[in-house]
């Protein structure tokens, strides 16, 4: 590998690729993401490539990429330059997609999407509801390139905002970023232009430029994605951070259960080096930087700003008063801008095509786009990339594609373990940093996660207090205790042993966790809790009142039987784990109540509706 | 340099890195805590401390052990808010520690005669202890021993010796006993014999010239390097001297 000795040389790099690729080159896109993966992706690239070998097929190239975000539908293939996308495809279907659809040019009906809702059938990626209600402005690249390829990074544009970056200097950049007000995506939605300033105006002989990969919410994984399928957008806006900061070292902390994001940033730190992007004088400038990976401490507190620069520093991760910010002093004392992965893979795009083109997509004061991964019950499920203030329903509903078997639709909980549960009328909110908080929810990294009319809300909320119990780090008297207190009475609710007395304790006790805790873990740790008992008041109180759960989810308060619509077919007395299912063939039968342990397995596999929960 | 603030209205003078916690009990001004001991760095973890500091114009609660006073900062250290939250980390820590006569005093003065909360129940037994570090920072801050240390997270919490076993960098001094703001750390001397319960340790005492037993081996050679003290200087205990 050669370096690129100069800004100007970048685009000239650029052209060379481009040459080899022609826009209207015949690629087989792979998606061996984790998902996909999951699904055995990596035999269907290496049955593609077998394939490809075996029938001759000499203009078609092959690509494994990241993560295409509809992981459900996995394994996601995608012919281009039309964007024809086979969902579900098996290794044992490879040899004649090769033969009809690459060589014959044939549409094979079965792999492609079919809408759950109107059954429709869809070719093209960008006609799928799932696509294309999406703004991808940083999942999108993913499907176009392999991630172990820089030279696919710079054939889209890749590192062009650096080289304009550094041809327009540090005053520009840093300019740029404050004027197209990105927001910090990993939770606080912070301003990151102006925690640059600050922290590149904080006196010192270092600075440090850090992305935060840590990534702990349960069910999250939007920065795993972007760091697997691309890691050099990150690379490439933190390079752009430094030069804007002022720093010569960076660090890129990623969670102990990401091995592949590692071994991906490793290897394009190397190709990086290896071009000039990164090391000494970068693009032959007066800007020299380099990047360390650091593993992450393995504890979800690990993600606070004060703990990862602990833990980088070696010592426990623990998060410490910040009465001084960190962007003035950090890590080892010295000033430390920390940004999320998603945050920083925005700022090229941010350079590359200017501030006034950012800020007209989303809202006023949240611009760009967010990264989601929607979950729970919702028919199409993945990572869905929207433009800020975007409507709920919208997400849910279009994108999302609604709620499975028809069920109705109850609660959406965004911002992860600390986000609060919105209620049906707020789905027509704007999702952007501002209108969740005033909610009482938030943001946070962009979990998503909706419910259904068979969710019971106290259950939620005891489920994420019983997270964040186990996550505090324990320093604080109200996060650890106050947490534990929390979940202890939120369980006496889904018992029947609470009373409205227990009620007022909970949110009395929720104000001090929230006003007296040290660091955001626990500050925002009642927001589950608090905003259920905001919107779903009526159902605490039918835990506490009448010793009924009316979702019939809470064991304690629930009981299964058995009507009169059984037709005595006995598959629910054969499939009980208690054995306590009795009577004859074609009669009706009756549950043993005191042997019961409610797993609900009778509920399920009934064909008669006959199995009744209360 | 000298720094100027307000304490409940009053103007007081600071100079700069003093804790406001400090700065506020030297003017006069009772502030409650668990974890905070002069000899040794705040910690932040009981939360009584809690203050309202106004700071350009932006109020909020915070707490004072490990607040590094500013110039200009407005604070007052009472008021019905604070008193409330007060009042609930003493009832959480009430439950932890129901037979310290220490923290039972200091919860009647917010009201706090019982807990609500059921008797402990913690992840990890905890036996008093409030996990306010106060023992394991005087042990590596001033014993130089750093024989204790805070394992696990959430609510398994526990503070102990690193591998629950005796701790061997352990000289039984007694400092942490000493520190401990709910009296968990049980010390006494016996037979010869000096004993940290909490942590398991035992170590046999050193005899005087007059065979005085007075102090653990372990610890007087400890002291002898930390202050350069001649070998024998112990042979005397300090009233034979
Ligand atoms: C308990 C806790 C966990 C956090 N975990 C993460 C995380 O995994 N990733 C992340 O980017 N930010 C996390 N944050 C937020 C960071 O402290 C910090 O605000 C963020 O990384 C700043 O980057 P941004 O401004 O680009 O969002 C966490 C915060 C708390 C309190
Ligand atoms: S609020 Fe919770 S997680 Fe944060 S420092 Fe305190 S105990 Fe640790
Ligand atoms: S809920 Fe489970 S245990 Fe109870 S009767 Fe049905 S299958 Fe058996
Ligand atoms: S008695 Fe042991 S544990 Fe306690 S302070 Fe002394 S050396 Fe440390
Ligand atoms: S043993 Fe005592 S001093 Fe040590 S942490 Fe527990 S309460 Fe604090
Ligand atoms: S004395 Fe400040 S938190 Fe304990």
């Amino acid at each position: 590998m050669t370096r690129i000795g100069k800004a100007s040389e970048l685009a000239a790099y650029r052209a060379e690729l481009l040459k080899k690729r022609p826009a209207d080159a015949k690629v087989v896109a792979v998606c061996c993401g984790t998902g996909c993966n999951a699904y055995g992706a990596q035999k269907v690239y290496a049955a593609f490539a077998a394939e490809l070998a075996k029938q001759g097929v000499k203009d078609w190239a092959l690509r494994s990429t990241g993560c295409h975000g509809f992981c459900e539908r996995g394994t996601l293939v995608v012919m281009f330059p039309e964007g024809m996308l086979y969902q579900r495809v098996k290794p044992e279907d490879v040899a004649e997609i090769v033969e009809k659809t690459l060589k014959g040019g044939e549409t094979l009906e079965r792999f492609l999407y079919d809408d759950p809702v109107t059954g429709e059938k869809h070719r093209l990626e960008h006609e799928i509801p799932f696509y294309k209600h999406q703004e991808r402005l940083i999942l999108g690249q993913n499907g176009q390139l392999n991630p172990e390829s820089i030279d696919d990074y710079i054939a889209l544009g890749g590192y062009l905002g650096l080289a304009k970056a550094l041809e327009h200097g540090a005053d520009w950049t840093l300019e740029e970023v404050k004027k197209a007000n990105v927001r910090g995506r990993g939770g606080g939605g912070f301003p990151a232009g102006k925690k640059w300033e600050t922290c590149r105006n904080a006196k010192s002989d270092k600075h440090y430029v850090i992305c935060n990969a840590d990534e702990g919410d349960p069910g999250a994984f939007m920065d795993r994605s972007v760091l697997e399928g691309n890691p050099h957008s990150v690379i490439e806006g933190m390079i752009i951070g430094a030069l804007a900061i002022g720093s010569d070292e960076g660090f890129i902390y990623v969670r102990h259960e990401y091995p592949l994001a590692v071994k991906r940033l490793e290897q394009a730190l190397v190709e990086a080096r290896g071009l000039g992007l990164l090391g000494e004088k970068i693009l032959g400038s007066s800007l020299s930087f380099d990047i360390r990976i650091n593993r992450g401490g393995g504890a979800f507190v690990c993600g606070e700003s004060t703990a990862l620069m602990a833990s980088i520093e070696g010592r426990v991760g623990e998060p410490r008063a910040k009465h001084i910010n960190t962007a003035i002093q950090g890590l080892y004392n010295k000033p430390s801008n920390l940004n999320n992965v998603e945050t920083w893979a925005n700022i090229p795009l941010v350079i590359n095509r200017g501030a006034e083109w950012y800020t007209s997509i989303g809202t006023k004061g949240s611009t760009g786009t967010k990264i989601f991964s929607l979950v729970g019950k919702v028919n199409n499920t993945g990572l869905v990339e929207v433009p800020m203030g975007m409507t709920l329903r919208k997400i849910i509903f279009e994108i999302g594609g609604g709620i499975p078997a028809g069920r109705k639709f109850k609660a959406v909980q965004t911002g992860g373990p600390s986000g609060g549960c919105l209620p049906a009328e707020k789905l027509d909110l704007p999702v952007d940093f501002d209108t969740l908080w005033n909610e009482g929810s938030m943001m946070g990294s962009g979990g998503m996660i909706v419910m259904d009319d068979r969710t019971c809300m106290v259950d939620v909320a005891k489920y994420f207090l019983g997270f964040l119990k186990f996550e505090s780090c324990g320093k604080c008297t109200t996060c650890r205790e106050g947490i534990r207190r929390l979940h202890e009475l939120v369980t006496a609710v889904t018992e029947g042993r609470a009373t409205e007395e227990t009620l007022q304790l909970i949110e009395d006790l929720s104000e001090t966790v929230e006003a007296a805790s040290l660091c955001a873990l626990g500050t925002t740790a009642t927001n589950p809790v608090r905003s259920t008992l905001k919107f779903f008041r009526e159902e605490y109180l039918a835990h506490v009142k009448e010793r009924r759960c009316p979702a019939a989810v809470c064991k304690t308060l629930i009981r299964y039987d058995i009507n009169e619509k059984c037709t005595g077919c006995m598959v629910c007395a054969k499939r009980c784990p208690q054995k306590c299912i009795s009577g004859e063939r074609k009669k009706l039968h009756v549950i043993d109540q005191s042997k019961c342990i409610k797993c609900g397995i009778c509920l399920d596999v009934c064909k008669f509706d006959a199995v009744e929960v209360k | 340099m000298t720094l100027n603030l307000t304490i409940n209205g009053v103007r007081v003078e600071a100079e700069e890195g003093e804790s406001l916690l400090d700065v506020a009990r030297r003017n006069g001004f009772e502030i409650p805590s668990l974890c905070h001991h002069e000899a040794v760095a705040a910690y932040g973890a009981c939360r009584l401390c809690l203050v309202e500091v106004t700071k350009g114009g932006r109020k909020k609660l915070t707490t004072s052990c490990n607040y590094e006073v500013l110039g200009g900062i407005e604070v007052v250290t009472e008021s019905a808010a604070i008193r409330r939250h007060r009042a609930m980390v003493l009832e959480l820590i009430l439950a932890e520690a129901p037979e310290s006569a220490t923290v039972k005093a200091l919860a009647a003065e917010y009201g706090v005669t019982r807990s609500r909360f059921a008797a402990s129940g913690a992840g990890e037994d905890r036996d008093g202890c409030i996990l306010c570090g106060l023992c394991a920072r005087v042990c590596a801050e001033v014993v130089g021993a750093n024989a204790l240390t805070f394992r696990k997270r959430g609510d398994n919490r526990q503070m102990g010796t690193p591998f629950v076993e005796e701790p061997q960098t352990c000289i039984a001094c007694g400092a942490c006993a000493w520190v401990c703001p709910t009296s968990c750390v049980g010390f006494d001397e016996q037979n010869g014999e000096r004993k940290v319960h909490r942590w398991k340790r035992s170590l046999p005492l050193a005899k005087t010239e007059k065979g005085h037993a007075f102090a653990p081996q372990f610890q007087l050679f400890h002291f002898r390097k930390l202050a350069k003290l001649e070998a024998d200087f112990y042979k005397k205990a300090p009233g034979e001297r």
